[in-house]
């Protein structure tokens, strides 16, 4: 194991995913998606674009109350999801002109509103009419989430079949013929990407369009978005290009602006799609830290074999200290 | 503000690709100072307490946010009585095997016989429950299709490969009397793969981003053994004769003791990510197996070798406490899975560790 | 297998044998990975086609495989959309091959409670017998004593989502009926544009095109929510923004535009005139308009005539009303000295003035005439270059508009005066020689009872600040359907012939030469009307139109008022309109009162209904909301209805004519299944019968369909008729029969035909220009040879103003086209809108008519003056200038005008099932105390025929929903998620409650405002259903355009869900009780 380790390939910076894992030196390059969250327009054209392209099912039709998320998370389903969230502060520069002054509507928290905690019935004497409450921080995050095709897969590490498999371009594919549902792979993404379908059995997450790889064309959810908020590419240059987006936007003044999973040295060994955002990762249901599971393997055997060596022998000890039986008798 | 572009009479020059339109920034539109860098503005309202440095995280940030309450992870997928199942009789079955090979040295036949066949009983009913708990069963072969050292399911399978035949082998040739040489070896086979049985569902849960099994994931291995050890000898207590019950009455003892030390120092460990093994459905599974344990050594101790109802009923409660344990992991999992603020927390805690460490 | 292959397919052996030691790439891979291709890959062609969504004009890819569609994606080519496609245009795979698509005719007997199959061409029979004898039954030959030549038993709706080629030959074949009422979606979407650009320019259509706005300096997107209605057409504003530009967002609601904006504006919904009229008031007291540009290109020095009198002297109302009819007498608005004709609003409004003979029976709906070629003035209008004689049209303007103080703009619209400052700062800066402005809007502006003039507003704004007619600069009208264009322009409209040629109103003795004469202007190209106007009878009627009998003039049916769907739903309540065609359109969900529409259709005798699914126009009879309430049952109603399955987009060819006038086509990818038809086959097939059945009539009623030139090849195994020769007779044809390439070459002698002379060039050279495709990375932004654009492939139009008066650029950084001194010739980007070798200095003679009459420096080709009109003489029948009026209903007091609340010329029809609200400090205004507001999501269209019914969409917003603030959540009662129930004087609905702090509250007219937003695409029908926002709008218009008002309402919420059955009248009822509503309330003229 140690063996592996040194070669990085469980946790860590890997320069070289796919020659890794066997598809020899002239494969192509690694190529993923930068998904500049900062001019997405919420359309989820990319998430109607993947679901045209891979025939994935409907996935219910359920009015959350989470802003103009209908779709909830990703899932066996939804393999492009767009989050809505809407924020009293400012972006950036931007300005909402709501009539400012009048009164405080602290009380009133719309968030937890959203959050599904009802809004308490008013008494009918007190509910006197409220006033403009100086709404001039108002900004409305959208983002479209997707698998990050880990440097460091989990699913992939853990997946028994090899169902889950690394390709040429350094992405991550489940193959439907391959899967037998076994629902490993399921708790093991740090992300709560890959989800089983229950009707089918199989597990099923973005493929990185890998059909369309293989003829040069560019995925079908970034062909799609309106706005280029998903860009598709070859990872070093996607990771150069979002460098100097932070740079522009920070200059700008937009100080919350963060990349989010673009770095190599990140517990997964970097996403193969990473994201600008401009909020925490949690606030958009992201891990802030996440770490692929099986970094932590080698430690795992370990204590396990310390387990099964005392289960061994502290069992041993007990009928050492019984061996007298049949002289008992 | 960009100069740079315009339409002259050779047409438009300094064009900028619409993914570069700075959202939010600087504009003549605004009289207002930038918004605050990502550390200084959370979302919604805060309170502002924050765990003290290098204390034990007990509570969450009162900063936690989250995506609508939404959990981070998925959940297994898996059926708790599958899969819990599954553990629990694996543990039955790898320990037994030990215990097996035990009695057959120390010469208690009866108790050698009896563990054996509930070994083999034992693992085919864990094997059939794992089966039934894929979505593909027609598919369950593919488990060998590659040998993969990162994946403790596929590492799992190629044990239980080894494991089973050997295992069916000392209780088929035990039960027919024949070929004792063979019988042997694989009874001696089967108490050396045993505890692997045993021990690696725990790292198969481990493996995984589910916090309170992740994060437990030195101290589950034991647990799971010990639970094993419970369950085996719950297990001998029911079929073998109260006379040659002696080394059961021990296991159980290490069995428990093993299991509520590991559990114990998992749980302090843990510190707040621990708190689903204490709280709701986990908890009260995790409470009747310490009840039952409890009782079920109490009851070996002072009944097992004489008392042969009581014995078995001790043995009983054994089982059943190895069965909570088991059930009981399974859930907090699930619960630690299902809660957002165990996935972002502690990782927030980390982040905020590391930049403090970093500063 | 043998052995061997078996092994070595065995991962494991992979593992141990190759470079994946581990087992977690090249070894795990199965044979059928290995073998994956994509289906596009596969395809057996690739078929280009255009996004049958909106206006945008999507390029879209269709690959088929077997015959069958396997794929539709974005074609990368394209210079407006690049290859990408907002969810709807992703969603095209199962709008056209999805399970909601029907394939057969189904067949409703009168009284009958379900459907039943029907042969197809059985359908076809029987609906061509109904069609002649329902003419024959209702024919009028006269009214009131003159000739009308019509039928108004018939009546037909739908166009927007059809190809320029079915328009055309429903408006040929209905106009060759006598059926006057021919309506599309284009009256209840943008025809207050037409009426509002064309009366200020010249041209009904948005002034620029898409891609342009990347060179815009400010953009003020205003009664639009772009980044949702047109998210493709969005990336130009992003690309804008990348090269700095400001990007301000007017609404009431904070939406996905405004979160991608500098600067958001809350506006209260209905008050956009007090809010334009501020800036107007900004820019001319500070004298910050663009001056050069003002004093040559407007009419800002213009002297009006001294009987005018303002809003300001006669308290809200202009000089001329009739307090009694709720007209205006528009005289006393003309410039000193002259008769102005309008060519885009009211052309006949002066009718009598201008033929002195004849006698007009009525006037109506002519402000859309104008949709290419402005009103008309005759004589020498006279003009104070110094801009300070105080009847000039500028002095009038800050007259009139200095009321209009930033103070006067927070009551009115709630807006704060700094917010207001910020707006005013940011256009005034970025206009100018060097920099330009764009506004972008859409129905958020055209669905107001005073719509047109909101529009004007925007247009008298941006003629003061010079951005008409230069690169970033204009108006950009965004568009709704695919070919919402394209069907005001080849009109399915009652009141237009192709081209905007007006339907000629019923006179007394008038030959094609009064008329022509009553429609065109003296100077500019609405001057060669006549040429227009016979080479389209050319079209019609072929060998049948002769100089002798007037080129068939009086074939044509007369017009004697208004005959918009809304008047048809009256028409048909009233028992007159007896037999109805919707095809494409879903009144009984996307018409306002959508309960009228349903009641009037059950008064029909028959309905035929093209469609792709049940739509509720279709099943109103089983299971409409008045089938719940019990008001009907099925077996009372004696309607027969027929449903016809449509064919899509990929299974016809044509063309769709998008928000920026481009002519883009379509190519059949695969024949349609079962009875599903092209409307092109409908018609032509419909069309044949119905000439077969009566070529042997020798009734002179017969006549005009006798004389109907119908002769179209088909072609494949459904008889299809060949679209390019239909377009090829829009474009029309020479002496020769040759192919015309231009409007210019177009005569009034009948020796040539054209059947849209605004199209005319589209089939230049014998080809079909529209379906050009170079792509964009091939050509400039301007794209000239993507596609075809009307008028003559300009993008921009009024584009000479883009230089200044001496034909150099403004501007290096603002050049488009110029004058180029040596070649004597305009040059530049794109086609020059003027006389291409008219040079700047030139001074038309003082007898030279039409485009002679054009100085050096008119830019607006098609006005009758060439000017820019700031103030509108003519063409609008509800003021020369826009002024601030609240909505028909509205919880607000007019603070501007304390004693007009209302336009005192709105048409609002007060019926049993359509009554108004008392409004502003009436008793009964609190009973509805809240102002709504209806509009889209990215995630539907429309009313829903095309979204709800695809379940990728459906998913995306599964329920009816309303949109309210924190605070009148508390205030209602309203539960996050729960359930609310809104209430007007129509209806009562329910909707989900989305409790958000984008809706805010605003102070205005003194008091707390608090708006609530409706989505309108929901109905009873398809996958994701709710309660249509339509059950509680009212049949309120603009008079110039009749437009409904959907855009503000008043209503009261209350928590919880609306009752079922009869109980749902009654809350209705109990409402209006309390509200002390009768058939008066809201009707007055003056007050
Ligand atoms: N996704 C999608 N795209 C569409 C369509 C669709 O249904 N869905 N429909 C197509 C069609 S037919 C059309 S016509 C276009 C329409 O495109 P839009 O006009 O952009 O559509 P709406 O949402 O109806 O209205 C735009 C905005 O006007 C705001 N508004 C309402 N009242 C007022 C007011 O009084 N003043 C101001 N300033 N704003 C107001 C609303 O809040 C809304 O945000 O979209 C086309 N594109
Ligand atoms: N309250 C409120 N009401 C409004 C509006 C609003 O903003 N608020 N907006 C108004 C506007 S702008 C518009 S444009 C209207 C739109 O209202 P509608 O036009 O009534 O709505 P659609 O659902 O677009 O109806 C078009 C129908 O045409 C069908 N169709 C599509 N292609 C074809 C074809 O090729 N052939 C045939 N035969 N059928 C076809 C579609 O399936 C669909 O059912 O609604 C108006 N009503
Ligand atoms: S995000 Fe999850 S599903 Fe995607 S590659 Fe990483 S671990 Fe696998
Ligand atoms: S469910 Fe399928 S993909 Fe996931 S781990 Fe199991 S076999 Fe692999
Ligand atoms: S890359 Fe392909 S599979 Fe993945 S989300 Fe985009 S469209 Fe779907
Ligand atoms: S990522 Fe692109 S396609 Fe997806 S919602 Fe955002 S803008 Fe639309
Ligand atoms: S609906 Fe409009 S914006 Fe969307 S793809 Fe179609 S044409 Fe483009
Ligand atoms: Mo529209």
């Amino acid at each position: 194991m140690s063996s592996i380790i040194g070669r990085n390939l469980l946790a860590g910076a890997e320069a070289d995913p796919a020659g890794d894992a066997g598809h020899g030196a002239d494969h192509p390059e690694r190529v993923g998606f930068f998904t500049d969250t900062s001019v997405c327009i919420g359309c989820k054209a990319c998430e109607v674009a993947c679901k045209e392209w891979n025939a994935v099912p409907e996935d219910g039709l359920e009015l959350t109350g989470m802003s103009y998320d209908n779709t909830q998370g990703l899932g066996a389903d939804t393999w492009r999801h767009v989050a809505f969230i809407e924020q009293d502060k400012p972006l950036g520069h931007a300005v909402t002109g709501v009539d400012p002054g009048g009164v405080d509507h602290s009380g009133v928290d719309v968030f937890a509103l959203a959050a599904g905690t009802t809004a308490p019935a008013p008494p009918r004497e007190q509910a006197e009419v409220p006033t403009p409450d100086g709404r001039t921080e108002l900004r409305w995050l959208m983002a479209s989430d997707v698998c990050k095709h880990c440097t460091h897969a989990a699913c992939l590490d853990v997946c028994p079949t090899g169902a889950l498999f690394r390709t040429e371009f350094g992405t991550v594919v489940v193959q439907e013929d391959i899967c037998n549902g076994c629902g490993y792979c399921v708790p093991a993404c740090p992300y709560g990407v890959i989800d089983q379908r229950k009707e089918d059995g199989r597990v099923f997450k973005c493929t990185l369009c890998y059909d369309r790889l293989g003829e040069g064309m560019e995925p079908a959810c970034a062909k799609a978005c309106p706005t280029d908020s998903i860009q598709f590419g070859p990872l070093d240059e996607l990771r150069e290009r979002a460098a100097a987006r932070l740079g522009q936007l920070h200059d700008a003044g937009v100080a919350d602006a963060q990349l989010y999973g673009e770095s190599p040295q990140d517990g997964v060994g970097g996403d193969g799609a990473f994201f600008l955002l401009l909020d925490r990762p949690e606030v958009y249901g992201l891990p802030p830290d996440p770490v692929v599971t099986t970094r932590d393997l080698p430690s795992m055997w370990r204590h396990a074999g310390a387990a099964a060596a005392t289960l061994l022998g502290g069992l041993a000890a007990v009928f050492a200290l019984h061996r007298d039986y049949r002289k008992a008798r | 503000m960009m100069s740079g572009s315009g339409v002259d009479r050779d047409g438009v020059y300094g064009e900028r690709p619409g993914r570069e339109a700075v959202v939010g920034g600087e504009q003549s539109v605004s009289d207002r100072p930038p918004s605050g860098t990502p550390s200084e503005r959370g979302p919604g309202r805060r309170r502002g307490r924050r765990g003290r440095r290098g204390e034990r995280l007990m509570v969450p940030e009162a900063e936690f946010t989250s995506y609508y309450g939404r959990p981070v992870i998925n959940a297994p997928t898996w059926s708790a009585r599958d899969i819990a199942g599954y553990f629990f009789l694996g543990g039955l079955a790898g320990a037994g095997s030990v215990l097996a090979a035990g009695a057959e040295l120390t010469g208690r036949k009866a108790m050698a016989r009896a563990l054996k066949v509930s070994s083999l009983a034992a693992i085919s009913g864990s094997g059939a429950l794992l089966v039934h708990d894929l979505g593909r069963p027609a598919r369950f072969a593919n488990m060998l299709r590659v040998f993969r050292p990162t994946s403790p399911m596929n590492m799992g399978s190629w044990l239980l490969t080894a494991y089973a035949p050997t295992a069916g082998a000392a209780a088929v040739l035990e039960a027919a009397g024949r070929l004792p040489r063979i019988g042997r070896a694989a009874t001696g086979g089967a108490a050396l793969l045993g505890p692997a049985v045993a021990a690696y569902t725990a790292v198969l849960i481990g493996d995984t981003a589910v916090p309170a099994w992740h994060d437990g994931h030195r101290e589950l291995p034991f647990v799971f053994t010990g639970s094993a050890a419970v369950a085996a000898a719950g297990m001998a207590l029911i079929a073998s004769p109260v006379a040659e019950n002696g080394p059961a009455v021990g296991a159980a003892v290490f069995g428990t003791a093993l299991e509520s030390a590991a559990s114990r120092i998992m749980e302090r460990r843990l510190g707040f990510v621990g708190e689903p093994y204490q709280q709701g459905k986990s908890g009260r599974l995790k409470r009747a197996a310490q009840g039952l344990s409890a009782a079920g050594t109490a009851g070996a101790l002072l009944w097992g070798r004489r008392n042969r109802i009581a014995a078995a009923l001790s043995g009983a409660a054994l089982l059943a406490a190895s069965a909570c344990t088991r059930f009981g992991v399974f859930q907090a999992g699930v619960a630690s899975a299902e809660d957002p603020k165990y996935t972002v927390v502690p990782q927030r805690e980390r982040l905020r560790k590391q930049a403090a460490g970093d500063a | 297998m043998g052995v061997r292959t078996w092994i070595q397919d065995w991962p494991v052996y992979r593992q141990l044998t190759g470079d994946d030691p581990l087992g977690r790439g090249a070894a795990a891979m199965s044979a059928r990975t290995r073998a994956l291709r994509p289906r596009t890959g596969t395809a057996d062609r690739v078929v280009k086609s255009v996004c049958p969504y909106c206006a945008v004009g999507c390029a879209q890819n269709v690959y088929v495989k077997d015959e069958k569609v396997v794929q539709i994606e974005g074609d990368p080519d394209s210079p407006v959309s690049r290859g990408r496609l907002c969810p709807k245009g992703s969603a095209t795979l199962q709008l056209t091959t999805g399970s909601a698509r029907r394939h057969q005719v189904l067949y409703r007997r009168p009284h009958g409670t379900d459907w039943e199959p029907l042969d197809l061409e059985t359908a076809m029979d029987m609906v061509a017998d109904r069609v002649i004898r329902t003419r024959r039954e209702t024919w009028q030959a006269e009214q009131d004593g003159v000739r009308v030549n019509r039928t108004l038993g018939l009546a037909s709706l739908g166009g927007a989502t059809l190809d320029n080629e079915e328009n055309y030959l429903i408006k040929k074949l209905f106009t060759g009926l006598g059926v006057v009422q021919v309506e599309n979606q284009a009256r209840v979407c943008h025809s207050s544009t037409v009426a509002g650009l064309g009366t200020s320019f010249g041209r009904g259509g948005a002034t620029t095109f898409l891609q342009d706005l990347q060179n815009a300096d400010c953009i003020v997107i205003e009664g639009s929510n772009f980044a949702e209605a047109h998210p493709v057409g969005f990336q130009w504003v992003m690309e804008a923004k990348a090269r700095g530009a400001t990007v301000i967002h007017v609404d009431p609601r904070f939406t996905r535009t405004s979160a991608l904006a500098d600067l958001h504006v809350p506006i209260r919904a209905g008050s956009d005139i007090a809010f334009l009229g501020g800036i107007i008031h900004h820019v001319l007291e500070n004298e910050a308009d663009f001056r050069p540009y003002v004093l040559e290109y407007t009419n800002a020095a213009m002297i009006v005539g001294e009987d005018f009198r303002d809003t300001e002297d006669l308290d809200g109302v202009f000089s001329g009303l009739h307090e009694e009819t709720g007209h205006y007498d528009v005289t006393s608005w003309q410039y000193e000295g002259t008769q102005v004709q309008a060519p885009s609003g009211e052309s006949d409004k002066l009718y009598d003035e201008r033929t002195h003979s004849g006698h007009s029976v009525s006037t109506s709906g002519q402000s859309e005439s104008h949709g290419s070629g402005g009103a008309a003035v005759s004589g020498q209008p006279h003009r104070d270059p110094t801009l300070r004689d105080p009847r000039c049209v500028y002095q009038i303007l800050k007259r009139h508009y200095a009321r209009y103080t930033p103070e006067m703009v927070h009551e009115v619209c709630g807006i704060p005066p700094e917010t207001f400052e910020k707006v005013c700062r940011a256009l005034v800066d970025n206009s100018g020689p060097d920099r330009t402005s764009e506004f972008v809007y859409a129905v958020g502006w055209t669905q107001h009872t005073v719509g047109s003039q909101y529009i004007r507003a925007a247009c008298i704004l941006q003629l003061l600040l010079g951005n008409i007619g230069r690169p970033g600069g204009g108006i950009q009208a965004l568009r709704g359907h695919a070919s919402i264009q394209g069907s005001s322009d080849i009109p399915t409209l009652f009141n237009l012939l192709p081209g905007y040629l007006p339907m000629p109103h019923a006179h007394r003795h008038e030959d094609l030469d009064s008329f022509i004469e009553a429609s065109k202007t003296d100077k500019g190209f609405w001057g060669n009307m006549r040429a227009y106007m016979v080479s389209l009878m050319k079209a019609y009627y072929g060998d049948a139109a002769t100089a002798a009998n007037d080129f068939c003039f009086d074939h044509l049916p007369r017009l004697t008022g208004s005959h918009s769907t809304y008047e048809t739903v009256l028409a048909q309540l009233d028992g007159t309109c007896k037999g109805y065609f919707l095809m494409g359109e879903n009144p009984a969900v996307g018409s306002a009162n959508a309960r009228m529409q349903r009641l009037g259709m059950a008064e029909l005798e028959w309905l035929v209904v093209r469609d792709f699914s049940l739509i509720e126009s279709a099943t109103w009879w089983k299971d409409g909301p008045e089938i719940e309430t019990g008001e009907r049952r099925t077996e009372d109603i004696a309607t027969e209805v027929f449903f016809f399955p449509a064919a899509a987009h990929t299974e016809k060819s044509g063309s769709f004519t998008n928000t920026n006038r481009w002519i883009q086509w379509h190519h059949t990818a695969v024949e349609p299944a079962g009875d599903a038809r092209s409307d092109l086959w409908f018609m032509y097939h419909l069309g044949r019968r119905i000439k077969e059945r009566l070529a042997a009539s020798t009734d002179p009623v017969d006549r005009p369909v006798q004389d109907l030139a119908w002769d179209y090849p088909v072609h494949g195994p459904t008889a299809e008729p060949d679209a390019e020769a239909v377009l090829a007779e829009i474009n029309g044809y020479g002496p020769g029969g040759e192919p015309l390439s231009a409007y210019t070459e177009l005569r009034d002698d009948g020796s040539t035909s054209c059947g849209c002379w605004i199209y005319c060039g589209v089939y230049a050279d014998g080809v079909n220009q529209a379906a050009r495709r170079k792509p964009h990375t091939e050509q400039d932004w301007v794209a000239a040879e993507w596609a075809w654009a009307w008028p003559a492939n300009r993008r921009i139009l009024y584009n000479r103003a883009s230089a200044a008066p001496d034909g150099t650029p403004w501007s290096e950084r603002k050049a488009y086209v110029w004058w180029d001194e040596e070649a004597g010739k305009w040059t530049g980007h794109d086609v020059p809108d003027f006389v291409p070798d008219r040079p700047p200095t030139y001074e038309p003679p003082e007898d030279a008519t039409g485009p002679d009459a054009l100085s050096g420096v008119d830019p607006f080709i098609m006005q009758a003056d060439g000017k820019g009109w700031l103030f509108a003489p003519a063409g609008l029948v509800d003021g020369p200038l826009p002024t601030h009026y609240e909505p028909q209903d509205s919880p607000v007091r007019n603070p501007l005008h304390a004693d007009q609340q209302r336009s005192p010329v709105r048409q609002a029809f007060s019926r049993e099932h359509n009554r108004f609200h008392p409004s502003g400090d009436e008793p009964g205004s609190d009973v509805y105390p809240y102002v709504v507001t209806t509009y889209r999501l990215t995630e539907h269209f429309t009313a829903g025929g095309m979204t709800r019914w695809s379940p990728y969409l459906a998913e995306l917003q599964p329920e009816m929903f309303c949109e309210v603030s924190p605070e009148l959540a508390v205030q209602r009662g309203l539960e996050h998620a729960g359930w609310a129930t809104v209430i007007t004087a129509r209806g009562a609905i329910e909707a989900r409650v989305l409790v958000t702090r984008r809706m805010a509250p605003l102070t205005a007219g003194g008091r707390t405002v608090h708006q609530i937003g409706l989505p309108y695409h929901w109905g009873p029908n398809g996958y994701t259903t709710g309660d249509a926002a339509n059950e509680l709008s009212a049949i309120a218009l603009d008079p110039n355009v009749h437009i409904q008002e959907v855009k503000a309402l008043s209503a009261d919420i209350r928590p919880g869900r609306r009752p079922r059955g009869p109980e749902l009248l009654d809350l209705v009822e109990s409402y209006r009780q309390r509200a002390g509503i009768d058939e008066n309330t809201g009707t007055e003229v003056r007050g």
